[in-house]
């Protein structure tokens, strides 16, 4: 039953999403906007049902596999990426960690105030 | 068996979803025991490689993309409901995330900045054709915000859902890297910084390799980051007179 219960729940936050997107015709993915419903619903009921936990916790444990699908779609587009191949390499590598670099040392320093409570705890 | 019954249980597995599903399932699940076998390394990265194996078993059994699609879309419909539940580690951390809000944030307007400008910046170097920099240009968001943007900006969205996953498989690995390097330990710092570059695969690597916080505040990132990215992108876009 709880399983049940949750899935219902994540579908119906999910339909949601997608009727607000599609009416207002926003280029926000439904399920994103359904995520975004989740989160005001369990503020509004001020704790998460075990449900839901249970459902969405063996769903974002699984998280990874379920871009399997879209990921072999690559194969679709050998041509493009063959003719492109060292752009494309050198692009997603060097964009992707200057990214992360630079994101993660300007969080750091506009959180500076409340840095050493925070290393303290993330210890392992 | 003979052949010719061996064919036609070939004909009839190859019609149905089934067959497809259970190979998607078996790949990744090979994938993880290797993946294992070398201790996690995240040039093995479990997707990365079951795509691969998945690929090849595709071309060598003459199997077309639609053909697969046609039984692995159940696996593939899950990511809905999946993005609907990061909404349950947020919840769980929002005294924190409050506590944080103008920070996150700047850093997301700021990181998205950095990362669409890098991207165009170099693909631009380097000589890239225009349909395939705007197919380049959101690759750091989550792949259904991906694909729309991609529409939207002229460019191809399955190839943009690809290199969606090739971003987000480049950035689990080099993440934890750049976290030692710069000596970052904080766990809301870490899952913020993954979620923003490597959108679900980064939130994937932190729940499985860093902490249910560093989880929270990846999906946190990856859920902002989609929704500024949609917003911010085509005007940067437009400021590279693209």
């Amino acid at each position: 039953m709880p399983l049940l219960v949750g899935m219902c729940v994540l579908l119906t936050c999910q339909l949601i999403g997608e009727l607000i997107a599609r009416g207002a015709s926003l280029p926000i993915p439904g399920p994103v906007i359904g995520m975004m419903v989740l989160l005001v619903g369990l503020m509004l009921h001020g704790r998460t049902p075990d449900g839901v936990r249970l459902t969405s916790e063996g769903l974002l444990r699984y998280l990874a596999l379920l871009f399997v699908p879209a990921g072999v779609g690559v194969m679709t587009h050998f041509e493009l990426i063959r003719a492109n191949l060292w752009t494309l390499i050198i692009t997603l590598i060097v964009s992707t960690v200057v990214t992360q670099a630079l994101t993660a040392l300007l969080l750091r320093r506009l959180n500076r105030h409340r840095l050493e409570d925070h290393e303290a705890e993330s210890q392992p | 068996m003979t052949l010719h019954a061996f064919d036609q249980l070939w004909v009839y597995l190859s019609g149905a979803p089934l067959l497809y599903l259970l190979v998607t399932l078996l790949a990744f699940w090979l994938a993880t025991v290797l993946n294992k076998r070398f201790g996690g390394t995240p040039f093995l990265h479990p997707v990365l490689v079951a795509i691969v194996l998945i690929i090849c078993f595709l071309l060598i059994t003459h199997t077309t993309y639609a053909t697969y699609f046609d039984g692995a879309q159940f696996i593939h419909f899950l990511l809905g409901p999946a993005t609907v539940a990061l909404a349950v580690p947020l919840y769980d951390h929002l005294a924190r995330v409050r506590s944080m809000l103008i920070p996150l944030g700047l850093a997301c307007v700021g990181g998205i900045i950095i990362s669409a400008f890098m991207t165009l910046g170099l693909a631009t170097a380097m000589g890239a054709p225009h349909q395939l920099l705007v197919t380049l240009a959101p690759k750091s968001v989550t792949s259904p915000i991906a694909m729309g943007i991609a529409d939207q900006l002229g460019g191809i969205p399955s190839l943009a859902a690809g290199l969606v996953l090739i971003t987000g498989a480049i950035g689990a690995a080099t993440g934890p890297v750049v976290f030692r390097l710069l000596k970052i330990r904080d766990h809301t710092v870490q899952g913020f910084t993954m979620g923003l570059s490597a959108h679900g695969f980064g939130t994937a690597h932190c729940f499985s390799s860093i902490s249910a916080l560093a989880g929270a505040f990846a999906g946190l990132a990856m859920g902002l980051t989609g929704l500024l990215t949609a917003i911010l992108l085509p005007l940067l876009v437009k400021l590279f007179g693209l």
